[in-house]
């Protein structure tokens, strides 16, 4: 297997070596539930103290601003109605970009009435058209990603947090596929992350909440993470993800740069050597290690299929490839081609032989499958 | 106006139908598409872009195209 590419980042990344080995102990000292007061309970406090600082510093904040989820999607799940909620008095609007996570999106739907602004061919949100919404009454919160995840494109979330900030509207930011790979941009009141997409476990995500952001959660509440994220948590998998995140910070800066680079040139070629290719996202205010193409005439399905056989793992938004048999709503908001969609995401044990091959591999498999269907 | 009946079928077939009529089709002349994969509200205009031809109307799964070269 020696061979095989795995070229899925974005989805997740795999455990990172630093991370492996702070889990393996974390899983003989910190198994106690941390809210005892015994010897083992408090050990598992001081390792859960010690995963949150960590985690927070990571994210530029205080530790005490930090809360610990079950997933990415549960931060965004109770995070957003949360906001909602506490300003339910001033409005139920949740205006938010038509390229947000379908966890923003559920989440909206269920928080308040959705405000949805669109984005360009690019899938940069209408900066000036959310802005006009985030001003008008009524506006319970606002959310929009630091990058998109499934194209790359940057979201302008410092332009619209100073426009936030002046309406007096907290900017809810989901920094999934940002945190770990790239500076987090400012001006959120509210921001959440999932630790798989920097190299920790699944099963950990962040919401991190800036002192002054009122919180009403409108469910059954314990003593845990304010009410936030119910029941025992998993304190190994937090003290790895800490691990992760602070081994993958240092490596960010140096990642970043090659992965903009190999991107870059994969971008080129993909463009170059394959005929009828849509590449999309922004070329460059992007994420360092995400490249996205749509191919005319293929099956999105039978070409993540055929690069599965020749040892390359990608990621598909075509509706084939999806349990709904919807095309991805990003590519749709979009409006570019949502068939024989590929994304292909670097991680830190990507090389430059990988993407190379990939470059070399594509063209002849888009012909073959084109060639299936008489095209 | 030929009409290209393309209900049933998933994305990319509708796009592949509508390419293979298109050489057909005298330049100034339309063709109508009907699809009722939610794809190919997306896809057949994209093409369209990609294609430089005309999208004359989109409506409750019927696509016309005129074709400009």
């Amino acid at each position: 297997m020696s061979n095989r590419a795995y070229l899925d980042a974005a989805s997740a990344e795999e455990l990172h070596p630093a991370a492996r080995e702070v889990l393996l102990q974390a899983l003989d000292s910190g198994w106690a539930d941390p809210a005892r007061l015994h010897h083992e309970g408090r050990t598992a406090r001081l390792l859960l103290d010690n995963a949150r600082a960590v985690l927070a510093e990571g994210l530029g904040v205080r530790a005490d601003e930090l809360y610990l989820t079950t997933s990415g999607t549960a931060a965004i799940h109770t995070g957003l109605p949360a906001v909602a909620a506490a300003r339910r008095r001033i409005g139920t609007t949740v205006v938010h970009s038509a390229v947000e996570h379908s966890a923003v999106l559920h989440a909206a739907a269920s928080a308040g009435t959705p405000y949805e602004v669109g984005v360009d061919q690019s899938g940069r949100v209408d900066a000036e058209a959310f802005a006009a919404q985030i001003r008008q009454p009524g506006v319970a919160v606002a959310a929009v990603q630091t990058a998109n995840h499934e194209v790359g494109t940057r979201q302008p979330v410092t332009e619209l947090g100073e426009v936030a900030a002046a309406a007096g509207v907290p900017l809810f930011v989901d920094a999934a596929a940002t945190v770990g790979h790239e500076e987090i941009p400012g001006g959120w009141s509210v921001l959440t992350a999932s630790a798989h997409k920097w190299g920790g476990p699944a099963g950990v995500g962040l919401l991190a909440v800036r002192k002054g952001t009122r919180l009403a959660p409108a469910w059954p509440v314990d003593e845990r993470e304010d009410g936030l994220s119910p029941g025992h948590p998993n304190v190994p998998a937090a003290l790895a993800a800490a691990a992760a995140l602070q081994a993958r910070l240092t490596e960010a800066e140096e990642l970043g740069k090659q992965h903009r680079a190999w991107i870059a040139e994969l971008r080129t070629r993909v463009a170059a050597e394959i005929t009828d290719v849509e590449v999309v996202g922004d070329p460059e205010d992007r994420l360092p290690h995400v490249l996205t193409f749509s191919c005319l005439y293929v099956d999105g399905e039978a070409l993540v299929t055929a690069l599965d056989a020749e040892g390359f793992s990608v990621s598909s938004g075509s509706a084939c490839t999806a349990s709904t048999l919807r095309p991805s709503h990003v590519l749709a908001a979009m409006g570019v081609l949502t068939h024989g969609n590929v994304r292909v995401s670097l991680g830190r044990t990507s090389t430059y032989d990988d993407v190379d091959r990939f470059a070399r591999v594509l063209p002849g498999l888009v012909q073959r499958i084109r060639a299936e269907v008489g095209m | 106006m030929t009409t290209l009946d393309c209900r049933g079928m998933l994305c990319p077939l509708p796009v592949i139908k509508l390419a293979q009529a298109f050489p057909e089709l005298a330049v100034g002349e339309t063709i109508a598409v009907l699809a009722d994969d939610p794809a190919a509200a997306t896809d057949i205009p994209a093409w369209c872009r990609m294609r430089a031809q005309e999208l004359v109307s989109a409506d409750d799964g019927r696509y016309v195209v005129r074709k400009l070269s």
